[in-house]
């Protein structure tokens, strides 16, 4: 028996995040990711992803980079490097954005928070440090960029995550923030719980409702035990995060997204806000909006796959006798109980229910384009509020 | 009849010339749940080393090799339908294939239970 899933290069010792011990002593089975130990299961992905579904899942994610940006006009800088719009982010507001480079390609996805007198940036554990030297390169000086890695976090997911996570009593920090679970979907703020600080958002990466939780390294084990003892809550390994994100369609930098792809053929022209599109003045701006007015060759898709044998990352994808394209995330659905895939088609074969082929040890699987997200998002929308 | 294992954590009992093949308990562990397994057509030849199948977890793709040189005789249909057997039930009901054996001798060099259990402890 060999497991013949890429792990990539050791190059450095793997470190230890805050709550090591604390998923060891919960039978969490420790794998390195990112240059982390961090749990890829508990009692099992299948079991913990359904759960996750039906009621509330808590991930550690602590090995994902949180930054500080604060000085002079930073989000009129922060622009600069990524195309959405930050200057008409209002208080409490999180947009998702994307680093690109001058070429357009994708360097990064990440979550910017305006939290009023900062703003606050979410970005892989993987791409980290680089993502801190471009933002050192080409910020000004005078911006003011905050490494918080004295700071864990926590993702607390599932359509039951917010009865769990009241039943903690949160205090609004600041005037005017609402409860917890008044926060809408992509809206966060600052509370006390028990007179430690933690940063609370309402956002997450499993299609679900639900919010991630930014806390003291200090702090993170007497908030995770908390909230594991809330009779909604299971520990959850990144096993079942990445089953998650696939089922919810959204991508995985350095697999489904790299600097090889662009921001419109990810189908994340969303992330373009409206004011961007027009005047640009971002890097890589000049593809995005080369895009935007001549679809572009090669877009990513959704796919079903028959049978039962998963499709996974570097799979050719065919129509006819012809390649047409690449897996690049791929694998078993517990949701949906069938193999699902997410990959790069030429546009040609893009529209859902053309069908295709996915070649698999010799094998040709049939696979049918399909609109993301595979199972639907339920996010909880407060509009007005 | 007796029970070998390897050190790739397949078992294997020999029934006179007929060798049936399946993971262990701890493989089926490590690898989580099961969600396919490719096995290998009836009549073909294997060297003892040889990709005989594939079991695909939800996290990835595992080979299985033969453990010894023989002919597919027969493979577990019920796999395909509930290929979860593996993890209820990996030493019994969750075979994978019946090899009949070209050099039976190439068994020795494989560990009884005892031997596997001490090899599992110090992993």
């Amino acid at each position: 028996m060999s497991d013949d899933a890429s792990t990539g290069l050791d190059v450095q010792p793997t470190e230890s995040l805050p709550l090591d011990a604390w998923h060891r002593a919960r039978g969490g089975r420790m794998v390195d990711f990112a240059g982390y130990w961090l749990p890829v299961q508990y009692e099992g992905i299948m079991a913990e992803h359904l759960w996750t579904r039906e009621s509330a899942g808590l991930f550690d994610v602590s090995h994902m980079g949180q930054l500080k940006l604060s000085g002079p006009d930073a989000a009129a800088e922060l622009e600069k490097l990524l195309p959405g719009d930050i200057i008409g982010l209002k208080p409490g507001k999180i947009r998702y954005s994307l680093f690109l480079d001058e070429a357009g390609g994708v360097l990064e996805d990440l979550m910017v928070t305006n939290h009023g007198d900062h703003l606050f940036l979410i970005v892989n554990g993987a791409c980290k440090w680089d993502d801190i030297a471009h933002l050192r390169e080409y910020l000004p000086d005078e911006i003011d960029l905050n490494h918080l890695d004295e700071q864990a976090l926590l993702a607390l997911q599932g359509p039951k995550a917010v009865d769990a996570l009241a039943r903690l009593g949160l205090v609004p920090a600041i005037d005017g923030a609402p409860a917890v679970e008044d926060l809408g979907f992509m809206e966060a703020a600052p509370y006390q719980w028990e007179g430690r600080p933690l940063g609370v958002s309402r956002s997450g990466y499993t299609g679900e409702d639900g919010y991630e939780i930014s806390v003291r390294a200090e702090d993170a084990e007497a908030l995770a035990t908390a909230l594991l003892d809330q009779p909604e809550v299971k520990p959850i390994g990144l096993g079942a995060r990445d089953s998650l994100r696939l089922e919810a369609g959204l991508p995985l930098y350095g697999h489904d997204l790299t600097p090889d792809y662009s921001v419109i053929a990810a189908g994340l022209g969303f992330a373009v806000s409206k004011r961007r599109r027009t005047e640009g003045g971002f890097m890589g701006d000049a593809r995005v909006q080369a895009e935007l007015a001549t679809p572009p060759a090669q877009v990513r898709v959704g796919l079903t796959v028959e049978g039962r044998l998963p499709a996974r990352e570097g799979a050719v994808i065919f129509s006819g006798d012809t390649a047409v394209g690449t897996v690049t995330s791929g694998g078993h659905s517990p949701s949906l109980g069938t193999p699902i895939a997410m990959g790069w088609v030429d546009a040609a074969s893009a529209a859902p229910g053309t069908p295709l082929s996915i070649e698999v040890r010799g094998k040709r699987l049939g696979a049918t384009v399909t609109s993301m997200p595979f199972v639907p998002h339920r996010y909880v929308r407060k509009g007005g509020k | 009849m007796s029970r070998y294992f390897t050190d790739e954590h397949e078992w294997i009992d020999v029934s006179g010339d007929i060798a049936t093949v399946g993971i262990t308990d701890y493989a089926q562990e490590q690898l989580g749940d099961i969600v396919f397994v490719e096995l290998p057509e009836e009549g073909k030849s294997f060297d003892k080393g040889d990709d005989a199948a594939v079991v695909e977890s939800v996290k990835a793709a595992s080979d299985i090799y033969a453990p010894a040189s023989g002919e597919v005789v027969e493979v577990n249909g019920a796999l395909e339908e509930e290929p979860g057997l593996v993890n209820s039930d990996a030493e019994e009901e969750g075979w994978f294939f019946k090899l009949r054996l070209t050099d039976p001798s190439e068994l020795e060099a494989l560990m009884d239970e005892g031997a596997y259990k001490k090899f599992v402890a110090g992993l």
